[in-house]
């Protein structure tokens, strides 16, 4: 019992950085239906960014703050830069771009860092909190994690649902030629999502790093559960990619302790493939054509 | 108000518009009538800026807008009610509503537009919180046509705003047209393949036939032309 406790935890605070990866797809796929598979590249090179202040003797929450503040640059230049040209074309070629840009970024932080993967130091302490005479496996470091997420979830929330640009982004999202006879900046709006996708993704590097390390090609495997937690809530719904993101992380975690923490990426590829056979359009999806 | 001179614009080697030449002075009533295909959609996705013009030219109040995005000319007065009642389903109707209203700056004029309209269609207040998706097409269709005059507009374009709807509310919809015609000078230029309701409230009638125009008199001329209306309106 003890022990199926203690991987629900975990598994907790490893779903909801799977969550906000997931949420950051999500975000960008529901504007303008392009899986971002640069999206781990960018939370790499963010977190990167905050690896270099913590090394100048910047302070964590110094480094927290620039990386997210250097996501939602980079999301908003990829965007202009590399997506608008593309984005009334066939989808795949939207999809090579973003490859291409994953190539050029991890190419880059090569280059800059080296191939070596560099510890991250978490906020909070890593040991487990103490219950009665045992420690859970469930760390301050943990509970940071699942907090500062939530927390940008209920932000993003709000913004989308009780603010004038929220209103904007999701008519935009629904149904940009509608919302551009009404005076909605639609460009502006893709703009904006790409960046606050990027923003949430590098909060999730930063948060993830001190297990994975950083290093160039460090988020992949990270990147593939975010992936696989969007497709079972449903690319379309962002609540869906926070449940999708939990689901994932303690079912993972499950696998990991009773059957060994070989299997586990392949335990993710297993629900990637059992969700495109049975339920395409994942739990929260909407199914088939919009209707208008 | 609205002047629409020498209009071309093409789909891949189909022009579907060659040449339309339209004028619709202030307050008054035009309706575009014309067969399917005959270009009448493409020549508000012309005006509304959607589609690009290959030539010719288009004036708002003796400006030349041609070339402008949709959303600049939402700014400077043209407001539009989209084909197939284009509402968005997934918001509520007061996320609508507000939508058509948004890039306006004055908070206090918005919110009290926003009342008007509710006054105007009450069904839609009583409505407010749901999604559109739970609205029928009449309401679907008020409430297009509500979202539009939360932009204030002096041009107001309809896309066959009577599009599979009972006639008793297309009746009510060319009566709010009829209204806001009188009270605010509205100036109203609308598509419609329902020749019959349109030309009952229109002052004016162009019709389009294979991308040009092919009758523009008064409204009341074109509906006694037997030869015209056989020909080309289905009456």
């Amino acid at each position: 019992m003890a022990r199926f406790v203690d991987l629900t935890l975990a598994g907790t605070a490893n779903g909801m950085v799977y969550a906000a990866l997931a949420l950051a797809l999500v975000l960008i796929w529901r504007s303008t239906r392009i899986v971002n598979f640069a999206q781990g590249g960018m939370a790499m090179i963010t977190t990167f960014i905050a690896f270099s202040i913590v090394q100048r003797g910047g302070s964590y929450w110094l480094a927290l703050l620039v990386a997210v503040a250097a996501g939602l640059l980079i999301g908003a230049v990829a965007e202009r830069l590399l997506i608008r040209p593309v984005e009334d074309k066939p989808p795949l070629n939207a999809v090579i771009v973003t490859l291409g840009l994953l190539v050029f970024l991890q190419a880059l932080a090569g280059m800059i860092y080296g191939g070596t993967p560099r510890s991250f130091s978490p906020a909070f302490d890593i040991r487990g909190f103490q219950a009665g005479d045992r420690r859970l496996l469930f760390s301050p470091a943990d509970l940071f994690t699942v907090l500062a997420v939530l927390a940008v979830m209920a932000g993003l929330a709000v913004l989308f649902r009780y603010t004038s640009l929220g209103l904007r982004m999701r008519a935009a999202a629904f149904a940009p030629e509608v919302a551009r006879l009404l005076g909605v900046r639609v460009a502006r709006t893709l703009t904006i999502g790409w960046a606050l996708a990027a923003a949430v993704g590098a909060l999730a590097g930063v948060l993830v790093a001190p297990s994975t390390f950083v290093g160039p090609n460090q988020f992949d495997a990270t990147l593939v559960f975010g992936f696989t937690a969007a497709v079972l809530g449903g690319l379309d719904s962002p609540a869906g990619a926070v449940v999708g993101g939990l689901l994932l992380g303690v079912a993972l975690s499950y696998l990991s302790g009773y059957a060994g923490s070989d299997v586990v990426t392949l335990g993710a590829l297993v629900v990637l493939i059992a969700v495109l056979m049975v339920r395409p359009a994942g739990l929260f999806g909407s199914t088939g054509e919009r209707r208008v | 108000m609205l002047e629409v001179a020498g209009l071309v614009a093409t789909y891949g080697a189909v022009r579907a518009l060659d040449g339309v030449d339209l004028t619709a002075p202030a307050g008054s009533i035009t309706a575009v009538l014309g067969a399917n295909g005959a270009g009448k959609t493409t020549l508000l996705r012309t005006v509304n800026g959607l589609v690009r013009a290959r030539a010719g030219e288009v004036r708002l109040d003796g400006r030349t807008v041609t070339g402008l995005s949709p959303e600049d000319l939402v700014r400077r007065g043209l407001g539009h009610v989209p084909e197939g009642r284009g509402v968005i389903t997934e918001l509520t109707v007061e996320e609508n509503l507000r939508l058509g209203g948004l890039w306006r700056r004055d908070r206090r004029g918005l919110r009290a537009d926003l009342a008007q309209t509710y006054e105007l269609f009450p069904l839609l207040g009583a409505r407010r919180a749901r999604t559109a998706e739970t609205l029928s097409g009449g309401e679907r269709q008020m409430l297009a046509l509500g979202r539009a005059l939360m932009g204030r507009p002096r041009l107001l374009l309809l896309d066959e705003p009577s599009l599979g709807l009972a006639p008793r509310v297309t009746a009510q919809i060319m009566a709010v047209l009829r209204r806001l015609r009188a009270d605010d000078g509205l100036t109203v230029v609308l598509v419609e393949q329902n020749a019959r309701s349109a030309l009952s409230i229109a002052d004016r009638g162009v019709v389009l036939n294979l991308g040009r125009v092919v009758a523009d008199s008064p409204a009341g001329d074109l509906a006694a032309d037997e030869r015209l209306r056989h020909a080309y309106l289905g009456f």
